[in-house]
């Protein structure tokens, strides 16, 4: 489904990324942490096209195709999903009109005519179900003043909507009671499959008792340090980075 | 020649032409409207047309723009063609009282079924002379020749317009429109006079469309009165839809009365070189002002907002939001004066002023002025000139809008503010689909008036 190939990425001249390889196949569930500040959050950028970072090396293979080539729309038309670490709020535009668009520009890059009206407030409020989403949220403009556990709720209610082939979450938990904590984790498993891959970026084993991953890796200065099952969060858990940190030191 | 005495010329000539013409605008018109004429006709001779040189047109030059070698039109008898401009509202389930002005005189085919009791509308010309009680009242009390020399030249050169009467306790639903129409065979100097009266606890709203109907070059003066009595709510809406050969000044002065409320929303949708004045003077306490704008500038296009809010006694409110998107080239600025008068306590006054540059040419300039003589006072500014959300954006873009999709609902999510204030539902609805057809680049002002479907004659968009 996805393979990430020596890739480096740099922002004003500073190399975030150096030299990540990555292979996820369909239905697995990878999971990725690491310190502050190793490069996280800058993969599932670079992953999703964002042009703040510059690509200096590498590939990355999805589905058969090269992202390299692809807007952040094709990527996102090509079945990539991305829940923000921080989600953007955007006054004035309606979460319902911003839904409609982004489902019928899906459809129209697979041919398919636009949602009917009713089908697609149908299709809203099953997947609003789905997250145990607030009805009034919907009503309002994207992610604006919305507290930050609802905005959590939002990225998984889009990723409902859009059912993406790989969703990346990055840091989808923090922020959440345990509540809703539980509710995003359901709304991830519902949406298991063999087809569908995940790749969930956390700080905490806590998601990882929910969404059970297949394997987790150790991102640290922009490489892949350690790979390991799922045993290996729960070691990192108990005693933290520092020792992955020392073997590392450049 | 210098440029400096060929501007110099241009003063001399607007004053020669003006005494040439001045038996004629005098003939039959009240004696205050032919006095101020004079008094006017002093000031104006001390300031001529503004430069960048005179402090409140610091943005806007309007020299090269008004040329006295425009044809005026004086009285009746200059009108060629007085045919029934075809005139169809294209606002979906709104009733309005319709009238129309073509090149800034009242059209005489203008009917009025079921106007309320009392209410008047009618030209000028006729009102100065038949009402000569109010106009000894209200005209010239709000738009001081002094202020301001546009509204000097427009004095001078005062023969026509419209005027809206509503008497005392009179409620209007329906929304009066006045549609301005521009429609010549040759360039045109437009000098329209107005005047609005709202007595004691009336309420209504007007909307005022401006339209070019023919490809000439237009160079419109507009000043407009508006008196608001007391306890009276009213809202001015407005609509600048014209060719980019328009140079338009828009002049709107405002005197509101104890416990009155008044709101002015102004939509610059498409024009050339625009300078709107609005000026308020809260004359009262308990007034309420709100004032909102929004202009889409694009290609050499230039939109210059002046608002004054004059705060003369205490616990009154005033609001102000003006909002706009500038692309390609084009420019515009804002300058938001407020006075609050040593009286004037308690006054509470609000300023915001944001700006959204698509494009590195684009170019802003914003000025609050605060001139504060109380002590006891709330007020509060800001201003931004800022581009556009590359997070926004690039969030959109993540679940598959398009980068112009994207881009389309962000600019119109900036504008939904301004938009969300109008009142009128139906009207709010056009304009919402006015302003998406104007990001989309569809609007397509050479076919028909965009908001009341008056036909265009295959005008070239220029
Ligand atoms: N726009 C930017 N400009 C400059 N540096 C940046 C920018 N964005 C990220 N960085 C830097 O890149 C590095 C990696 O940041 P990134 O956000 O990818 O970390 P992360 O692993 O997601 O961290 P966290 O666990 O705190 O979310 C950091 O040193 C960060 O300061
Ligand atoms: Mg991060």
């Amino acid at each position: 489904m996805l393979t990430i190939k020596n890739l480096h990425a740099k922002i004003d001249d500073k190399e975030i990324l150096r030299g990540i390889n990555l292979t996820i196949k369909p239905g697995e569930i990878h999971a990725i942490m690491g310190p502050n500040g190793s490069g996280k959050s800058t993969l599932s950028a670079v992953l999703t096209g964002n042009d703040k970072f510059e690509v200096t090396e590498g590939d990355i293979i999805f589905n058969g195709k090269n992202l390299m080539d692809l807007s952040p729309e094709d990527r996102s038309r090509e079945g990539m999903f991305l829940s923000f670490q921080y989600p953007v709020e955007i006054p004035g535009v309606s979460m319902t009109n911003f839904m409609r668009t982004a489902i019928n520009e899906h459809r129209k890059y697979k041919g398919e005519p636009p949602m009917s009206a009713s089908d697609f407030l149908k299709l809203m409020r099953e997947k609003k179900k789905l997250v145990e989403i607030d009805s009034n949220l919907t009503n309002r403009s994207v992610n604006e003043g919305f507290s930050g556990g609802e905005k959590k709720k939002n990225e998984i209610f889009q990723m409902a909507m859009l059912e993406p082939k790989l969703s990346i979450l990055d840091e989808t938990d923090s922020g959440l009671d345990i509540d809703a904590l539980r509710i995003v984790a359901n709304g991830v498993n519902k949406l298991k499959s063999p087809e569908r891959s995940t790749i969930v970026i956390t700080h905490y084993q806590r998601l990882l008792d929910y969404i059970v991953p297949d394997y987790v890796h150790v991102l640290y200065k922009g490489r892949i340090v350690r790979s390991a099952g799922k045993e290996l969060a729960l070691e990192l858990e108990e005693k933290g980075y520092d020792w992955i940190k020392k073997e590392f030191e450049d | 020649m210098s440029i400096a005495s060929q501007m110099v010329n241009t003063t001399e000539q607007f004053i020669k032409l003006f005494e040439k013409n001045q038996s004629a605008l005098s003939n039959g018109m009240h004696p205050k409207v032919n006095q101020l004429r004079d008094v006017a006709l002093n000031h104006f001779k001390q300031t001529g047309i503004p430069n960048t040189k005179v402090e409140n047109y610091k943005y806007t030059n309007l020299q090269p723009f008004f040329r006295p070698e425009y044809k005026q039109i004086i009285t009746k008898e200059d009108i060629s063609d007085n045919s029934n401009p075809n005139f169809k509202c294209e606002v979906p389930q709104l009733d309005t009282y319709q009238l129309f002005t073509i090149n800034g005189r009242f059209f005489q085919g203008n009917t009025f079924p079921k106007l309320p009791d009392g209410v008047i509308i009618c030209s000028f010309e006729d009102f100065t002379t038949k009402y000569p009680e109010h106009t000894e009242k209200y005209y010239g009390e709000t738009a001081q020749v002094n202020s301001d020399a546009m509204v000097a030249l427009n004095t001078m050169n005062a023969r026509d317009g419209f005027v809206i009467y509503i008497p005392k306790g009179c409620i209007i639903d329906n929304p009066i429109q006045v549609v301005n129409l521009m429609i010549d065979n040759t360039d045109l100097f437009v000098n329209q006079r107005n005047l609005i009266i709202a007595e004691n606890d009336c309420q209504a709203k007007v909307m005022i469309c401006d339209h070019t109907v023919s490809t000439q070059r237009f160079a419109i003066n507009a000043v407009t009165e508006v008196f608001i009595g007391e306890r009276a709510v009213f809202d001015i809406y407005g609509l600048q839809s014209q060719h980019n050969m328009t140079t338009q000044v828009a002049g709107t002065y405002i005197t509101q009365k104890t416990g009155s409320n008044v709101m002015v929303n102004n939509l610059t949708l498409h024009s050339g070189i625009v300078r709107n004045n609005i000026y308020v003077t809260l004359d009262g306490e308990h007034c309420e002002t709100h004032l909102y704008g929004l202009y889409l500038n694009d290609k050499n296009q230039h939109v210059d907002n002046f608002t004054f809010i004059d705060h003369v006694k205490p616990n009154c409110f005033s609001s102000e939001l003006f909002k706009g998107v500038l692309d390609d080239y084009s420019s515009g600025s804002f300058t938001g004066k407020i006075m609050v008068r040593p009286n004037a306590q308690k006054t509470n006054a609000f300023q915001s002023n944001r700006n959204l540059l698509l494009t590195p040419d684009a170019k802003f300039n914003t000025k609050p002025q605060l001139e504060i003589y109380a002590d006891d006072v709330k007020c509060s500014h800001g201003a931004t000139v800022g581009q556009m959300d590359e997070n926004a954006l690039f969030y959109l873009r993540s679940r598959g809008l398009s980068k112009e999709e994207a881009r389309i609902l962000l600019m119109y999510a900036f504008t939904y503010e301004v938009i969300e204030k109008i009142k009128v539902e139906p009207l709010k609805e056009q304009i919402r689909g006015l302003v998406e057809k104007r990001f989309r680049g569809e609007l397509d002002k050479c076919e028909s008036c965009v908001v009341c479907g008056q036909l265009g004659h295959q005008i070239s968009c220029l």
